[in-house]
């Protein structure tokens, strides 16, 4: 049931995509998520080789997802995330070396080493974190809301989230009250299938889980995750109704993680098998934007070339950043613990 | 000096901090159209109106993120718990969030929130109402803890707490509310962190807080009239803890009594006796003896009740045992 209301949506969103035309657009969207993609491929060799520690959960075959949300923002715009933040703090335009030592654990790094990989911060692009219980970031989200009409201004918040969240009681009161309250918030579940190895259908006594909107008064929505144009589209009339009408938005993005929930995990195993991590997988989404653009005559395999090759450069300088960036004096260990009031 | 009770103290340090500063918001459940649930603040809404003074859905988790979402972009909410019984299903919001996020952000994300709410047994309201949660958030780094006992304390605390730029959880008590103290009709602020000698004596040390201030006075007056004279240190901020405050006083006096609401175990007057043996070994003439709560859940029935709270009785017989005189 799930299956073929999913695919029907894929085609009218894939219909939509083909409309799209800009080539330099269409450049930027494939340079954004290639390097994420390149990004974390470094941060699992770094990972292996003890130099990121901790949890490490990497978002590689959502990249979409980021991407297209992201893309339809202004830079006044807040965002917040889940664990799985390396993606979309990337797309969110934070600098590779800021988020590289970050998870060196370095003094450079977004979050002076304090977060690590579930905890990317930034101001300068109103990034508002990464966070490491699920479920807890989304009342937040809803405050940040809450905050933007407070102070009358047009300004929304993205609030990425991973499809298990939708089981939690957090989720719930943070929706409900950005439907009772009319938020500018723009609610995106990336629907991923599983909740570390526990299949969505095995949580959730629904399955297009953007229905749970109706509890809120929400306009719900759902479209396919790894076609960034369908993402761009979605979260496009999501964001406007959000700036122009102050109504928040329930959005479904079906994606799938190409690797482990996290860096301790193996890619497939009891909870998944193979066969269908090859079979989401034919549907990279990379992939799909560069076959789009090549069909279309927007990118030579040349200029392909090109871009990885500065991408890849670009991620090795991030690691190079990283390593050299001083590791933390033991003196940080008490600092940001309280802030100085200085009202 | 004007006397005002506890509600209204707390209720004027709000609302003046609201009119000074229009990033102050009120939300929480029953603080607008009903007036307040111990109507600390009656009036808000008609003054302030719905923006800034927010009825929320029975939803502690929620509307407790709210305010962190809220105060990580810059406005300064005062989030009110009707009681921190219930907070309890807020905890996640400021332990993992409000007292973390200026931390794990490397600075970046400063957290000027308040939780405040009513802490501790009143009468009869059974085991789920009748808790007091200090030495829980006192034990979190990036909270700040306050228990203010009397009127003029509340306020002043209460405004340093609002001006504060990190997140300050206010410990009120049901019992607390209607009392009265002078207040003046001048502004002034306390500033956190300091505790105050509310009773000057040379023979034993009470150490409290909040709600027990009382009983600590009254233990005092009662033991001044047998001649035996009581420091009463009022901590008034939990965390950080007015150290030196404790060391000068058990100094003094070279005997202590800690007295408190919550329970034993891992309370915050196992704290207070764990700085007292560091800093004043070599003055105690006695061991330090505490006074709280009984270890159970509290009970309904009255007399059982009564057994299982800290109260007068207890707080004297507690100072004549560090006095030798039982």
């Amino acid at each position: 049931m799930t299956a073929t209301r999913t695919e029907k949506k894929r085609k009218s969103d894939s219909a939509a995509a083909t409309q799209q035309g800009d080539p330099t657009l269409n450049l930027e969207l494939l340079r954004s998520m290639l390097l994420q993609r390149r990004f974390e491929e470094r941060c699992a060799e770094a990972y292996a080789l003890g130099k990121i520690g901790g949890f490490c959960h990497l978002y590689i075959g959502q990249e979409a997802v980021s991407t297209g949300a992201l893309s339809m923002l202004r830079p006044d715009d807040y965002v917040i995330t889940t664990y799985r933040d390396h993606g979309p703090a990337l797309a969110r335009g934070m600098t590779p070396r800021a988020v590289m030592a970050e998870l060196f654990g370095r003094q450079d790094g977004c979050a002076r080493g304090k977060g690590g990989s579930m905890h990317m911060f930034d101001t300068n692009t109103n990034f508002l974190g990464g966070h490491g219980i699920v479920g807890g970031h989304v009342p937040i989200a809803t405050g940040v809301g809450f905050a933007i009409k407070y102070r009358g201004g047009d300004q929304v918040i993205v609030c990425f989230m991973g499809e298990s969240v939708v089981n939690t009681g957090a989720f719930h009161e943070a929706l409900n009250m950005a439907g009772l309250w009319k938020l500018p918030c723009v609610f995106i579940i990336e629907n991923n299938r599983y909740g570390m190895g526990t299949a969505l259908e095995r949580a959730s006594a629904i399955h297009d889980i953007y229905e749970r909107g109706a509890a809120y008064n929400m306009p719900r929505n759902q479209c396919d995750g790894q076609d960034v144009f369908a993402v761009r589209q979605a979260v496009g009339e999501a964001v406007e109704r959000a700036r122009k009408e102050q109504i928040p938005t329930l959005l479904e993005v079906r994606t799938y993680r190409f690797m482990g929930h996290s860096m301790s995990d193996a890619v497939s195993g009891t909870y998944r098998p193979k066969s269908e991590l090859e079979e989401y997988m034919k549907r990279d989404p990379i992939t799909l934007l560069r076959t789009h653009m090549q069909e279309a005559g927007q990118l030579t395999d040349e200029q392909l070339q090109k871009l990885d090759e500065e991408l890849k450069a670009i991620v090795q300088d991030s690691w190079d950043f990283a390593e050299s960036s001083p590791e933390l004096p033991v003196e940080a260990l008490y600092e940001d613990v309280y802030a100085d009031t200085t009202t | 000096m004007p006397v005002i009770t506890y509600r209204d103290a707390l209720g004027a340090a709000i609302r003046e901090e609201m009119q000074r500063d229009d990033r102050v918001f009120l939300m929480g459940e029953e603080v607008a159209v009903y007036q307040g649930a111990y109507k600390v603040s009656k009036g808000f809404l008609q003054e302030f109106g719905e923006m800034r003074v927010v009825d929320t859905p029975i939803t502690e988790l929620g509307f407790a993120g709210v305010g962190v979402g809220a105060a990580m972009v810059g406005l300064r909410p005062v989030i009110e718990f009707m009681t921190w019984n219930f907070a309890l299903l807020a905890l996640d919001q400021v332990v993992n969030a409000a007292a973390k996020m200026l931390y794990m952000s490397g600075g970046q994300y400063k957290m000027p929130i308040v939780f405040r709410g009513p802490n501790g047994a009143a009468l009869q309201l059974s085991a789920q109402h009748s808790q007091a949660w200090e030495s829980w958030l006192a034990h979190i780094p990036g909270l700040k803890v306050i228990a203010p006992g009397t009127p003029y304390d509340a306020k002043g605390l209460l405004k340093s707490a609002i001006r504060d730029d990190n997140p300050v959880c206010v410990l009120e008590g049901e019992m607390l509310y209607n009392t009265k103290g002078e207040v003046p009709d001048e502004e002034y602020l306390i500033p956190l962190g300091k505790a105050e000698l509310k009773r000057e004596g040379e023979h034993c040390s009470i150490i409290t807080h909040g709600k027990m201030v009382l009983v600590a006075l009254q233990a005092a007056d009662q033991l001044a009239k047998e001649g035996i004279n009581i420091d009463v240190v009022d901590l008034r901020t939990i965390r950080p803890m007015d150290v030196e405050a404790i060391g000068e006083s058990v100094k003094k006096t070279n005997r202590a009594v800690v007295l408190e609401e919550g329970w034993e175990m891992c309370g915050v007057g196992a704290q207070v006796v764990d700085y007292i043996q560091r800093d004043c070994f070599d003055y105690l003439d006695a061991p330090v003896v505490r006074v709280h709560q009984a270890d159970t859940p509290m009970p309904y029935a009255k007399g059982l009740e009564k057994a299982a709270k800290p109260d007068l009785p207890k707080a004297i017989a507690a100072v004549r045992k560090v006095m030798y005189l039982d």
